[in-house]
């Protein structure tokens, strides 16, 4: 802990400017992963205040609220505020934060391209919610923005291309910057086998974004040009073809989901091991199955389309390449599996969100499997079969691994424990009624309520009920988290550097809080060692 | 076997939920109709063997899960083997089941698929184009056309604040004004297409999810069992707009000297005066009229 008391007393002139321009001008990862965290927070509660409208519109049959073109926005506007405005910022924080603190670097390696990269985020969503107050409304044609009908969308419609624009170039600069802080900034002896494996599945997402959001800046482009400016790109009339609009979509599309999981991968990678007090299980496998899932996810993308009347050899073709994206996943869980085997487990709330991860993520892989099947697949696609899918893998998945990751890590960056009780609570509270809220959608999918509907027939009245109810009680639930948060950052109990006693890798190393400027002198071999503390003697750890 | 699953699962639901299930309509509902073609009953059995195999490999892992998370715990005093870090065989060994596995699964499904493309030998072919928000359809070669859009029941319950409650509307959101008459027994090629923005066009009971696309004909086709006449619902499944949830497809199944008597009857009706709009409209109605009379036991999707 030298190292720590001569950064602090060399800290005196690093101290930040305080009040707004502190947050408006920093250059340090610590304060963009917190500003990043704070805005996936507050995009949180915008994207989860929509689905709870939806959810009461739907509550029982006949149209109570809301008109169906409202509706429709509300959709529309809950995807893309939980996926640009809420996942991503999420994981793009976490790796502000952690990505430095893991392989013992003094900061991102581009520290004002990530400022600028957080401050374009503000002004996209304020252009996309803008929609909501000009003519037409705001844009609901669905996120994924099919033409012809999203170019019938009034003037929210270039307000939302140029949010999206936006969120792409954020996002691409983001991914740069991980990339290149991996890639120049690891302390010397952090090899790349040796890295923990956030920050390897976030290497592997920054390479993911930096090749699929060009393509979706490309397809919106072509709409906003088929708008306003005469092309016929999606035409059919021009000459154009309105399924090519899919193919792009979808090509940045596939690739967007595993951008949204694969952090979680690693961050429940990092969970298990402490709270197991035991190594991570087939470390290179992990790392190997995260790499064949992101080079299958560039070739699976027409499965979201199976429907649009595809040539016979084409569907068998991505129903097999989809099928194959088992393996690679299997092998996560058994590893993960194998890794709690004869290990020593506790359940503090990080340890919670990740089993729950565990099981519930399997089972949005288990529907994800039977949805690859393209015969079948005739019956789920656009049903809430559907919804319940993606939903299982993006609630209990990406966002209880980010509430997971907060968790774990959040007495590191405040330097206190939080309210472990309340947050069990929030645990078991989001954990019961995520699954009241999402299983019966299968049910609902299965007996043929279409996805994206604001009514419904009155068969599908029970267990829309049941779903709702289970909404409003997660969406409550949710409270507790930022309540958790605050009380943490106002004080409590002194967290040790060390803050679970399983925990393993350079950020435990530093003291909790860390300082405002951290591993100014890159940590040694043999800190680097006692990061990976009592196990680097075993064979099999690196 | 099918019927033993999918009892079992009722059986299941009603278990967890404490009641039966009443009878009237398909409330509660849990799973897929194995529908009223070869294909559709192909598709059913193919997507129960995908969730069985999904239980069989739940069991395992979750099993495995549970047994660790109750067997390993520090506060039982379990002390961690931190050696267990590796072992290549058991790599191998869940990296080749699995792909053994999706081979099983893959031949079936991809034996039903092919099935599903071969639009061959078709007896009649119906032109299906998709409107905002209503559904057109066109017996090719026969000049008869139907016109089907959501009933007026449905339609005035279905808007904001109308008071009237969506129970008492039989079929809610499910009717429409003149069904598409289909024959049962008879191979029928659809070509599905629309007209503004792209609709979908569903039957559960046929297994047919089609897109209909501006500027594309797709293809499609289904053979109905000679002995399941009746009404059979599905509706619009791709987002086209403010409606898009009320564009509800009836297709009404009738024997093949029906549907034949029926054709007759429409092309006398509808070509001799090169019809108009409203003529069209009329010849829909009265067949809808005769629809009404001749329908079997209604079925819901």
């Amino acid at each position: 802990m030298a190292y720590t008391a001569h950064a602090d007393a060399h800290d005196g002139h690093d101290h930040p400017p305080s009040g707004i321009w502190r947050w408006l001008s920093t250059t340090n990862h610590k304060d963009i992963g917190t500003l990043y965290l704070v805005f996936a927070g507050i995009m949180f509660f915008v994207g989860g205040a929509m689905a709870m409208a939806i959810r009461l519109e739907l509550f029982k049959p006949g149209l109570q609220y809301f008109d169906p073109a409202f509706f429709n926005s509300l959709t529309t506007m809950h995807a893309l505020a939980m996926i640009f405005g809420a996942i991503m910022p999420a994981w793009v924080g976490l790796a502000n934060w952690m990505i430095p603190l893991q392989v013992g670097a003094p900061d991102m390696a581009l520290p004002r391209m990530n400022n600028f990269s957080f401050w374009l985020l503000p002004f996209a969503f304020t252009l996309l919610l803008l929609g909501f107050f000009v003519p037409g409304g705001a844009p609901a044609g669905g996120w994924t923005l099919y033409p012809p009908l999203s170019l019938q969308g009034g003037d929210s419609f270039p307000l939302a291309i140029f949010a999206i624009h936006l969120m792409g170039a954020s996002s691409i600069m983001g991914a740069i910057n991980v990339i290149v802080t991996i890639m120049n900034m690891r302390a010397p002896g952090m090899t790349l086998l040796r890295m923990p494996l956030f920050v390897w599945t976030w290497l592997i997402t920054a390479y993911l974004l930096i090749a699929v959001m060009p393509v979706l800046a490309g397809a919106v482009t072509m709409l906003l040009t088929d708008h306003f400016f005469g092309t016929s790109f999606f035409s059919a009339s021009g000459g154009g073809d309105p399924v090519m609009f899919q193919h792009i979509f979808w090509f940045f599309g596939h690739p967007e989901v595993y951008i949204l999981i694969l952090p979680a991968f690693g961050v429940v990678s990092e969970i298990i091991p402490t709270f197991s007090r035991k190594p991570l299980f087939g470390y290179e496998a992990m790392v190997y199955a995260t790499a064949s899932i992101a080079f299958l996810s560039f070739i699976v993308w027409a499965h979201h389309m199976f429907t649009v009347g595809m040539p016979l050899a084409g569907e068998l073709f991505f129903m097999l390449s989809t099928m194959l994206i088992a393996i690679p996943t299997g092998v996560k869980v058994f590893n993960w599996c194998a890794t709690m085997w004869r290990g020593s487990l506790s359940f503090e709330p990080p340890m919670l969100f990740a089993l729950a991860f565990l099981f519930l993520f399997s089972i949005g892989g288990f529907s994800g499997l039977m949805l690859a099947i393209a015969p079948a697949d005739f019956q789920y696609q656009d049903t809430y079969f559907v919804v319940a899918h993606f939903h299982y893998v993006l609630v209990p998945g990406s966002i209880f691994a980010i509430m997971g990751a907060v968790y774990y890590w959040l007495p590191k960056w405040t330097g206190h424990m939080y309210d472990m009780k309340l947050a069990t609570w929030h645990f078991w509270l989001s954990a019961v009624f995520v699954n009241v809220l999402f299983f019966p959608q299968h049910f609902l999918g299965l007996a043929g309520m279409p996805r994206r509907v604001p009514d419904y027939a009155t068969q599908f009245a029970d267990w829309n009920m049941v779903s709702s109810i289970g909404g409003f009680a997660f969406g409550l639930s949710q409270l507790l988290f930022p309540y958790v948060i605050w009380k943490c950052i106002r004080g409590g109990e002194k967290a040790a550097a060390r803050v679970w006693e399983g925990a393993h890798g350079l950020e435990w190393e530093l003291p909790s809080p860390p300082a405002y400027h951290s591993w100014q002198e890159a940590p040694t071999i043999g800190v680097i060692e006692h990061g990976a503390e009592h196990w680097a003697e075993h064979e099999g750890w690196h | 076997m099918n019927m033993k699953k999918s009892g079992i699962l009722s059986a299941a639901a009603a278990a967890v939920l404490g009641c039966a299930a009443p009878a009237a309509h398909a409330a509660w509902t849990l799973n897929m109709t194995p529908g009223i073609t070869a294909i559709s009953r192909r598709v059913y059995e193919l997507h129960m063997l995908m969730y069985w195999w999904c239980v069989a490999i739940a069991i395992f892992v979750f099993g495995w899960m549970i047994y660790s998370i109750v067997r390993f715990r520090k506060s039982q005093g379990a002390v961690a083997d931190a050696k267990l870090v590796h072992n290549t065989t058991a790599e191998i060994i869940w990296t080749i089941l699995p792909v053994l596995i999706l081979i099983i699964m893959a031949v079936p499904a991809a034996r039903t698929l092919i099935e599903t493309e071969d639009a061959t030998n078709t007896e009649l072919t119906i032109r299906i184009t998709g409107y905002q928000w209503k559904w057109g359809y066109e017996y090719v070669d026969t000049g008869v056309t139907v016109l089907s859009t959501l009933d007026r029941a449905s339609n005035a319950a279905r808007q904001l604040g109308s008071g009237i409650d969506p129970r008492q509307v039989p079929n809610y959101l499910l009717e429409v004004d003149h069904p598409l008459v289909v024959p049962a027994g008879v191979k029928v090629r659809l070509l599905v297409t629309a007209q503004d923005v792209i609709h979908s066009w569903w039957v559960p009971a046929l297994a047919i999810k089609k897109d209909a696309i501006p500027g594309f004909l797709n293809e499609a086709w289904f053979k109905i069992d000679s002995d399941r006449t009746g009404l059979f619902r599905g509706q619009c499944a791709e987002l086209c707009g403010r409606d898009h949830g009320f564009m509800p497809i009836v297709i009404d199944v009738r024997s093949k000297a029906d549907f034949a008597a029926w054709m007759q009857t429409q092309k006398a009706l509808q070509q001799p005066a090169e019809p108009t709009a409203a003529a069209a409209a009329a010849a829909a109605a009265a067949s809808a009229a005769a629809a009404a009379a001749a329908a079997g036991p209604a079925h819901t999707s």
